[in-house]
C-alpha cells in the first residue's frame, strides 16, 4: 500500500536510502553537496539503518570510499552535486572500469563559473562518457522511483556498472510536492540483497581490482565495459517492468507525451518536461498538434528508440540544459540528431540551450520553442540551428 | 492557470523565516488533502538579502516547474523590500497583496507602483514580539495569508497547524503555544483595504 506524503527532492532521495539500508555511505558533508548526506546522517544517528557512515574530506575520497567498499563486496552509495562530481572525475572512471555498481545521488547545478549555484545539467552531463548509467527525474516522484530502481539496474551480471540517479537541483531536490512513498518491506523486497559473484577478499577467489592492464589487454576490458553498456538498456527495461508490477508506476527509456498525432515535438530531459507539458495541454486545446518526448535514459543512450519515437515528426526541437561549448550545439542535441540520422525522412532539427545557471523556463518559454517549429514546418526553412534562449546579450533574439 | 489552482509569491529577506513559512503552508494544505508545491528561489546567500519563495495549491496535480508570474496572492515579509522589489508584478486583478506593516494600507498604496488590487496589512512585528518574545514575522504572516486568501479553510488550518508545530518543535514545546497566538491573533486582526 503506498504512503501518500509530501517531500522535498532531497528528502525523497534520503527516504529511499534508509528503506535500501545500504551498507556504506561515503560522503562529502559541506558545500557544494546537497541536503541528502545530512537527513540520512540523522538517519545513522538515530539507528534507523546499519550503514556506515563516511564522511571525507572531499569528493575524490567520497567516491574512492564507495570504490574501496564496493569492490569489498558490499552496497556503496554517495551523493553530490555540481563541483562535487567535478571533484571526482578521474575516480568515475575508475569506479565504471573496474565495474562496481555504485549509486550516486546527484542533484543537478551548475559548474562554476562564473561561481553559481543553480540548476542545469552541467555537471552530469560532463560525465557522460565516464561510463556510469544515468537516470533523470521529472519530479520528487521519478527521482525517488528511479533510485529504487537504480541499483537492480547496476547490479545486473551483465551488467555491472556504477549508476548516476539525477535530479534538477533546486527546482525539485529543495521543492516540496506531494508524494507515493512504497512501504520499508516493499522497498526492501523489490531492491533485494547485492550478492557479487566476485570480491576483494572472497576466500576461494580472490579478486585484484584496479591493477595495471597491458596493451594486449585493455582494449579487450574496454571493449566489454562498452558492451555492458549496451546489455543496461534491456536490464533497464526487466527492472522498470517489474517496479511497475509491483509498485504500478511505469517508466521506460522516454515518455512519450502527447506524441501519437503530433506534428511537431521537443525533446528534452527533467523537470522543464512538467512544465512543456502544461504547455502541450494549452496548445492542443486550441487544435495544435504538438508533443514531447522526455529522456528517462541518457547513458545508455536509447538510440533505436528515439529515432522510432520522432520518424513521424516534421519538426523537433532538442532542448539542451548544458551548453556543451562545442560550437555546434548542446551534447542532447548531438546525441539525437545521431540517432535520427539513418531515419528515411529524419524531421528537421534545431537545439534550444536553456535555462543554464538557473534560468527560468516558463510555460510561455516552451510556447515560444514551439512557435518556432511550427513555422519552420510552414515555411520549410530550418533558420537557426543552434540557439540560446532566453539570453539577453546578442542583439538578436531568436527565441 | 487554471480555476483551481492558487499560486502564492512570498518576498521576504534571508533569515525572516519566508521560505519557511511558504513550506509550513505547503504542509498545511498537503493535510488538508490538496496537492501542493512549495519552493524557494536562491540567490545570494546572506543574512538580509531579499528572497523571493513560491507555493502552488491545486486540487488536481500541478506539472508546472517554473517560477510564479502571475500570482493570485502576494506576501510581503518585509515592508522595506517595497523599496526595491516590484512585488506587485503579475499579480492578478482580483488578487491581493499581505504586507507586514504597522501603517494603514492607504499609507502604503503609493509604493505599490499602481496596483490598485486590494492589499491587507498585518503588524507582524507586535504580534510576534508580544507572543513569541522576539521578532519572527513569518508565523504571523502565514495566517495572514491564509485569512485573506481562504485557500484553505480557516479552522482546519488552525488544527492542522497546531499538529505541524507539535511535530516541528518536538523538542521545544514551550514555542508551541506561542506560534499558536501569533496564528491566531494575526488572523483576526489582518485589515484588507
Amino acid at each position: 500500500m503506498s504512503i501518500r506524503e509530501r517531500l522535498s527532492g532531497n528528502e525523497a532521495i534520503a527516504c529511499a536510502m534508509r528503506q535500501i539500508d545500504p551498507d556504506v555511505f561515503a560522503a562529502f558533508p559541506i558545500t557544494p553537496s546537497t541536503e541528502i548526506p545530512q537527513y540520512f546522517a540523522q538517519y545513522v544517528a538515530d539507528g534507523r539503518v546499519s550503514t556506515e557512515f563516511i564522511p571525507v574530506e572531499s569528493e575524490h575520497s567520497s567516491l574512492s570510499a564507495c570504490i574501496g567498499a564496493q569492490a569489498a563486496g558490499v552496497r556503496a552509495v554517495t551523493a553530490t552535486s555540481s563541483c562535487g562530481l567535478a571533484f571526482m572525475y578521474e575516480v568515475l572512471y575508475v569506479a565504471a572500469s573496474a565495474r562496481l555498481p555504485i549509486t550516486l545521488a546527484c542533484v543537478n547545478r551548475t559548474l562554476t563559473g562564473p561561481i553559481n549555484i543553480n540548476n542545469d545539467h552541467s555537471d552530469s552531463m560532463g560525465a557522460r562518457d565516464t561510463g556510469w548509467l544515468q537516470l533523470y527525474a521529472e519530479n520528487n516522484q521519478e527521482a525517488y522511483d528511479n533510485y529504487l530502481q537504480a541499483m537492480r539496474i547496476a547490479e545486473t551480471p551483465d551488467v555491472r556498472l556504477p549508476i548516476m540517479v539525477c535530479q534538477d537541483g533546486f527546482i525539485t531536490s529543495h521543492a516540496v510536492e506531494n508524494i507515493l512513498l512504497e512501504e520499508d518491506a516493499a522497498v526492501k523486497a523489490f531492491v533485494g540483497e547485492y550478492r557479487p559473484e566476485h570480491y576483494l577478499l572472497k576466500q576461494e577467489n580472490p579478486l585484484a581490482v584496479g591493477p595495471y592492464d597491458t596493451c594486449p589487454y585493455c582494449m579487450e576490458h574496454k571493449v566489454q565495459q562498452a558492451e555492458a553498456m549496451k546489455n543496461a538498456k534491456r536490464a533497464i527495461l526487466d527492472v522498470a517492468a517489474d517496479f511497475a508490477r509491483t509498485f504500478g508506476r511505469s517508466y521506460g527509456f522516454f515518455e512519450e507525451y502527447r506524441m501519437e498525432d503530433a506534428e511537431v515535438a521537443l525533446v528534452l530531459i527533467g523537470s522543464t518536461a512538467g512544465t512543456a507539458k502544461a504547455c502541450v495541454e494549452r496548445l492542443r486545446a486550441r487544435g495544435v498538434r504538438v508533443g514531447l518526448i522526455k529522456l528517462r535514459v541518457f547513458r545508455p543512450f536509447p538510440a533505436e528508440e528515439l529515432a522510432a519515437a520522432l520518424a513521424h515528426v516534421k519538426a523537433v526541437a532538442v532542448l539542451d540544459k548544458s551548453e556543451g561549448n562545442s560550437a555546434c550545439g548542446g551534447p542532447l542535441f548531438a546525441e539525437t540528431r545521431c540517432a535520427c540520422y539513418d531515419l528515411p525522412h529524419p524531421p528537421k532539427m534545431i537545439d534550444v540551450v536553456y535555462g543554464l545557471a538557473g534560468r527560468d523556463c516558463a510555460v510561455e518559454d516552451v510556447e515560444r520553442v514551439y512557435r518556432r517549429l511550427l513555422h519552420i514546418v510552414q515555411t520549410g526553412e530550418t533558420g537557426p540551428r543552434y540557439v540560446h534562449m532566453g539570453q539577453r546579450s546578442k542583439q538578436e533574439e531568436v527565441l | 492557470m487554471s480555476a483551481s489552482m492558487t499560486e502564492i509569491r512570498w518576498h521576504g529577506r534571508g533569515g525572516q523565516g519566508a521560505k519557511t513559512a511558504c513550506l509550513l503552508l505547503a504542509d498545511a494544505a498537503f493535510a488538508s488533502g490538496k496537492y501542493v508545491q512549495g519552493f524557494p528561489e536562491y540567490g545570494p546567500e546572506r543574512m538580509g538579502a531579499p528572497i523571493t519563495a513560491y507555493n502552488r495549491i491545486s486540487d488536481v496535480p500541478c506539472t508546472i516547474h517554473s517560477n510564479i508570474y502571475a500570482p493570485d496572492y502576494v506576501v510581503v515579509v518585509d515592508e522595506s523590500l517595497l523599496f526595491s522589489v516590484d512585488v506587485t508584478a503579475g499579480l492578478k486583478e482580483g488578487g491581493a497583496l499581505v504586507i507586514n506593516s504597522a501603517k494603514a494600507p492607504a499609507s502604503l498604496r503609493p509604493l505599490l507602483r499602481g496596483w490598485t488590487g486590494r492589499v491587507g496589512v498585518i503588524d507582524a512585528r507586535r504580534i510576534s514580539e508580544e507572543h513569541l518574545g522576539g521578532y519572527f514575522p513569518n508565523t504571523p504572516m502565514l495566517s495572514a495569508i491564509v485569512q485573506v486568501s481562504r485557500v484553505l479553510d480557516p479552522g482546519r488550518f488552525i488544527a492542522d497547524m497546531e499538529a505541524s508545530f507539535r511535530h516541528k518543535f518536538a523538542t521545544k514545546p514551550q514555542v508551541i503555544q506561542g506560534n499558536m497566538n501569533c496564528l491566531i491573533q494575526s488572523m483576526k486582526e489582518v485589515r484588507l483595504a
